[in-house]
């Protein structure tokens, strides 16, 4: 389980903290939607809640991180690394540089946890069976479209099997099929017990993975609740987030003043 | 804006091969873009996309094939030449800025084509205004986010003011205010004359705003029509042979008998329609 306490974090030199006093809980096995506007602090809570802010990024921080009841505080970066992993919304960012084709690449994280070689070879095939990439396995990361990369990196996360996934905007290069793809794979890892916090500006996606979504605002929780409660709140648009296409269906078809049975007909239509 | 009009795009029999012969990522591509088309480029991750728009301003020549700009011959002229006529914005911005703030980032890439001292500051005012970075124009770019730095890199190429614009991916990590930015440079390109050429994943933007769709599937041409073509239900098992879906309204209208309504406004309409009868 992790936590956030009443978190408020500036970065170095800053004038105005990036996140205020934000609260947030991640059950085992639960999938936490964090929505917002750019600039909002979703990027932020994710370096924050991977630990990476402050430790590798500098910066202040009042209030307490926790893992499992404990203030992770204390805790190394590389303590939290087998613990809580992290993607970046750019696969660029997240790509080791030193492996020569995807499958080392893949391998690259679970062979630094020092995993016996049996064992990283599972991790690695499992990883790439779970995203359908087993055809790049031979392939150079550098070379590949952004999208590929975006699942490759997902993959190497993957493979650390971590028990706490942070995943900021993992889709945006992703076809909808990539989309897709990571979607059920998130989800059968929260099946399988892991907690994931994800910042995705894509709503749709959102409402069919996350049983909470979180909705920030200028570093602040604006929104926070059931996830079909939150990305149907009228206030969604005054933030900035665009809600899930059904919900913006169903909207316009009010505005637009079709007669009720049409109305009617499109709202059976939308959930089908 | 320039007086200068755009040259029609010309790809003939395009192939492109990656990696000694490992990768063939066009492969035999014809595709003609005539002055002022507003055209969307869609496909899975790896069909070939952005392969296929980095020919258009020279970063990659095809193995074999020819590009023409404006009826040339690309593969006489350099990088920097073709720059005049086509801008291309990249997916990821950081492989494009460098500068130390906003406004010498914007600033770069006009001087670089040539654009004249006079017209340089209203052109570079112009974009960062188009993208909503005018209060910003003193920060370093770093100190922005990703989404408005991938506006910074928009910007750059706006005001270069290219008749020509290709954009890779513009309303990817953009919120709500940022995607309107993208649409609202989309109708200042269809006001002034100008092509836009759009790799996009977002089917709904797709339909909304292009009139014309290009889908493409393992470096090839699988489909090229109108959005209510593209993307009317005789088309989806194409589609989704590339793992695209067609957007939420087009899927809506179908299951309601309403024919292709590729777009929200088209599903309403036919729904009016329907109550009208």
């Amino acid at each position: 389980m992790l936590a956030l306490e009443s978190v408020t974090y500036r970065y170095a030199g800053a004038l105005r903290p990036s996140l205020r006093e934000v609260s947030l809980t991640l059950s085992e096995g639960e999938v936490v939607g964090l929505a917002g506007p750019s600039e909002s602090g979703k990027t932020t809570l994710c370096l924050v809640a991977s630990g990476l802010a402050p430790r590798t990024v500098g910066g202040t921080l009042t209030g307490r991180l926790l893992l499992d009841g404990d203030d992770a505080a204390p805790l190394a970066i590389h303590q939290l690394a087998g613990r809580i992993g992290i993607a970046f919304a750019n696969p660029a960012t997240q790509l080791s540089g030193v492996a020569d084709t995807v499958y080392e690449e893949i391998a690259f994280g679970p062979m630094n946890l020092g995993l016996p070689r049996d064992d990283v070879i599972r991790r690695t095939d499992d990883a790439l069976a779970t995203l359908r990439i087993e055809a790049l396995a031979s392939r150079h990361p550098a070379r590949l479209s952004g999208g590929q990369q975006q699942l490759v990196a997902i993959a190497g996360l993957l493979a650390l099997r971590p028990e706490l996934l942070v995943l900021d905007e993992p889709t945006a290069q992703l076809d909808p099929a990539g989309s897709r793809m990571v979607a059920d794979a998130l989800a059968r890892l929260a099946d399988g017990g892991a907690s994931i916090l994800i910042a995705e500006q894509k709503t749709d996606l959102l409402a069919e993975i996350c049983r909470r979504v979180v909705v920030l605002a200028d570093g602040a929780v604006a929104l926070e609740g059931p996830a079909a409660e939150v990305l149907a709140d009228p206030r969604l648009e005054a933030l900035r987030v665009a809600a899930p296409a059904d919900v913006r269906l169903s909207r316009a078809a009010d505005v637009a003043r079709l007669p009720a049975a049409q109305r009617e007909r499109l709202r059976g239509a939308v959930g089908s | 804006m320039t007086g200068r009009s755009a040259p029609e795009l010309r790809l003939e029999s395009v192939t492109h091969v990656y990696q000694q012969g490992a990768v063939r990522a066009l492969d035999d591509v014809s595709l003609t873009v005539g002055p002022g088309e507003v055209v969307a480029l869609i496909g899975q991750n790896g069909s070939g996309k952005t392969t296929l728009v980095r020919h258009l301003n020279g970063l990659l020549r095809p193995t074999s094939g020819r590009v023409l700009v404006g009826g040339q011959d690309a593969a006489g002229r350099t990088v920097a030449q073709l720059a005049r006529d086509v801008g291309l914005v990249f997916q990821d911005p950081d492989r494009q800025i460098f500068a130390g703030s906003v406004r010498s980032e914007v600033e770069f890439g006009a001087l670089n084509v040539g654009l004249h001292r006079d017209l340089l500051r209203a052109a570079v005012e112009g974009a960062l205004a188009t993208v909503g970075l005018a209060d910003a124009a003193r920060t370093n770019p770093y100190d922005l986010g990703g989404s408005r730095r991938k506006l910074l890199a928009l910007a750059s190429v706006l005001a270069m003011q290219t008749p020509v614009l290709v954009l890779d991916e513009p309303t990817t990590g953009q919120d709500v205010a940022g995607v309107g930015r993208v649409r609202g440079v989309l109708r200042d390109a269809r006001a002034a004359g100008h092509t836009v050429i759009a790799i996009s994943h977002d089917m709904e933007f797709v339909a909304t705003e292009f009139a014309r769709v290009v889908v493409m599937g393992g470096g090839r041409i699988l489909a090229d029509g109108t959005p209510a073509e593209v993307f009317a239900p005789s088309g989806w098992e194409l589609l989704r042979s590339t793992y695209l879906e067609p957007p939420l309204a087009a899927q809506v209208g179908d299951r309601l008998g309403l024919g292709s309504t590729p777009t929200q406004a088209a599903l309403l309409a036919a729904l009016a329609g329907a109550a009208a009868q």
